[in-house]
């Protein structure tokens, strides 16, 4: 036994986000120390040339990010804030001329965004709780209880993985809407969102792997004490396991929370829908200013959520960096 | 794994016996949540693909199996073969750009020393917002009178362009959506996986006399080929599932000029009622993007 968990650890090493040379570092300070280098060798940096070059890219590069990525939000933002006149003259105002803060109130009346909201948040915290219930206890099975069939039943896990899941659409829909033997109808329920969240060969891969690097001895010495299978996951298993948590959590939630389609299908009721649905389904009838606020509004969330787990989720990206 | 029972290898005492029954009991107890869920929304609507395309059905009188006529039905829609080449051309020029942009990005950003931490995240900041959010304001951003993009033109003397109403922008205006919303993941991996390349292959390649180009050429690109490979691959399978922003934006207009096999599935379905001819584009899709998946998990593998 002892000699496959050496190679699976070596295996699951990624995984686990090692301290980046980034973090080390003071924020926003050159790093790493003079031993770094990319490209541009240290030396031609210190060079006349080389210093005009060097802050001449800097300088586009910073205005062209900030015009690709930060001035859209402005746009949106002071646009939501025009009046409607405002907003359809030619040539636009860069600064609206009356800052019309009633906006807001208005579009989270008439869109109903309080409940949207609502939803979406039900919704990610279901398929969150579900997804780490289900497959931590899977992915602990198939990792440490070894079960008959075991690689059967991941390597089938697994080949999900081949099948992404736009082109099974359609049958999953059928599935939801009538499920078979139990004959239960889920759509308009948040069961129809939750429980397929489950299904996710990718968070299986990710903890197994990190499961398997766990050494056996510690598992041992928890069993010779009389721990039962579940008391050594909780006590022992998922302590040493956060980092993998973390992980699996953010993308749980933020699968739920930009997931479209899917919740289009199965949550047509207008009570039920999900923020983005809710808003597109009604963004025809909305005057274009009010829109443009909801759209703020729905953005909110997640730039707020992005500011504060910044870290975790650039360190989820290159963790599983290979799903993006 | 045969090596786990070494113990018991010959003849297992009664006591070891039942020892293994309860211990396989714990584990499918353990594995029964997600067993059930991967069953029923995974396994299952994977085979049900394959009869939902072979049948003729409309729910209420027992389904009728057709062998191949939902697929004759399709190829004689004359929206089949548009489906196919703008899913094609989509994926192309999402290549074009949403490939060969967040590369060029990450080179860029790692020769930078001063405010690495605001670009990165201001890059992948598009890619946290919900997609829907992303599309409806880029919707507003392609209004050809007063919207932004025409308005920006205005600035240089150019256009304005129809954008999103006329058939030669129409599928461009899609793919700068979708290439703004998804370009800081790949910029961030390409990043991480260029600071992994040891700093003494350029200092070798430069003291070669290897200039800027050649270094990337000789350097940057043989270490972190891997990797763009599997992105490669990764982007084509999600390029041609591409659903939300004909749906929100043109709605397959003009002329069929944005439909996409994803949303052409989706019209039979739920705008025809043809459920057996979604199913048949269903399939075809899901035998095109398998072969993709099927490398990518291959080379994946491969790199741990």
């Amino acid at each position: 036994m002892s000699y496959s968990t050496v190679q699976d650890r070596a295996a699951a090493r990624p995984v686990a986000p090692a301290p980046s040379p980034r973090r080390s570092r003071k924020p926003g300070r050159r790093r790493e120390g003079p031993q770094f280098r990319g490209l541009v060798s240290p030396h031609t940096l210190t060079t006349t040339r080389g210093k005009i070059v060097y802050w001449v890219v800097m300088s586009v590069v910073l205005v062209t990010f900030t015009a690709a990525f930060v001035f859209p939000l402005y746009w949106m933002f002071t646009g939501a804030m025009k009046s409607p006149e405002e907003l359809a003259q030619v040539p636009p105002t860069f600064f609206p001329e009356t800052l019309n803060w009633g906006v807001w109130a208005e579009a989270w009346d008439l869109l109903d965004l309080g409940l949207f909201l609502k939803n979406t948040l039900l919704y990610a915290a279901g398929a969150w709780l579900f997804t780490l219930t289900f497959d931590v206890a899977a992915a602990y099975a198939l990792s440490k209880l070894r079960p008959i069939l075991g690689n059967v039943v991941l390597a089938l896990m697994l080949s999900t993985l081949m099948i992404p899941p736009t082109v099974i659409l359609l049958p999953a829909y059928l599935t939801v809407k009538d499920l078979p033997i139990l004959g239960w109808n889920l759509l308009n329920t948040p069961w129809a969102i939750w429980l397929p969240a489950v299904a996710n060969g990718f968070f299986i891969f990710l903890l197994k792997r990190f499961f398997d690097s766990i050494p056996r001895e510690l598992l041992e010495a928890a069993q010779i004490d009389g721990a039962s299978p579940l008391r050594i996951l909780w006590s022992v298993v998922l302590p040493v396991s956060r980092p993998i948590i973390g992980v699996v959590s953010i993308l749980a939630v933020v699968n739920v929370w930009k997931d479209f389609v899917w919740p289009l299908l199965v949550l047509p009721d207008s009570e039920k829908m999900s923020i983005s649905v809710g808003i597109s389904s009604l963004s025809a009838q909305m005057p274009q200013n009010v829109l443009i606020a909801a759209l703020f509004i729905a953005s909110v969330p997640a730039i707020v959520v992005f500011l504060i787990f910044q870290r975790s989720i650039m360190a989820g990206l290159t963790a599983g960096s290979l799903k993006g | 794994m045969s090596t786990m029972t070494v113990k018991g290898s010959r003849r297992r005492s009664p006591g070891a016996t039942r020892r293994s029954v309860s211990r396989n009991l714990t584990a499918y107890g353990f594995l029964s949540g997600a067993l059930i869920c991967f069953a029923f929304f995974s396994w299952y609507p994977m085979i049900r693909e394959f009869i939902l395309s072979f049948q003729k059905t409309n729910f209420i009188d027992p389904p009728e199996w057709v062998g191949f006529e939902n697929f004759e039905t399709v190829f004689d829609d004359s929206a089949f073969a548009s489906a196919w080449l703008n899913t094609a051309t989509f994926t192309l020029l999402a290549l074009v750009f949403g490939y060969v942009v967040p590369f060029v990005f990450a080179l860029v950003l790692n020769e930078l020393r001063h405010a690495r931490a605001y670009l990165r995240l201001v890059v992948y900041l598009p890619v946290m917002l919900p997609p829907a959010v992303a599309v409806l304001l880029f919707k507003w951003f392609y209004d050809p009178g007063a919207g932004l993009f025409n308005q920006a033109l205005d600035v240089f003397g150019l256009g304005p362009l129809a954008w999103l109403d006329s058939t030669d922008t129409a599928l461009l205006s899609l793919v700068i959506v979708s290439t703004w919303m998804n370009l800081g993941t790949g910029t961030l991996i390409y990043l991480a996986a260029l600071q992994s390349i040891p700093s003494e292959l350029y200092e070798a390649a430069e003291l070669d006399g290897a200039g800027l180009f050649k270094r990337v050429w000789h350097v940057t690109i043989p270490q972190t080929k891997l990797i763009l490979l599997v992105m490669l691959l990764l982007q084509i399978v999600a390029t041609m599932q591409v659903f939300i922003e004909p749906f929100l934006l043109t709605g397959g207009g003009p002329e069929n000029g944005t439909v996409t096999v994803a949303y052409l599935m989706y019209q039979y379905a739920f705008s025809f009622g043809n459920w057996g001819g979604g199913g048949a584009l269903g399939l075809m899709l899901m035998l095109v993007l398998i072969v993709f998946s099927a490398v990518y998990l291959r080379v994946s593998r491969d790199r741990t």
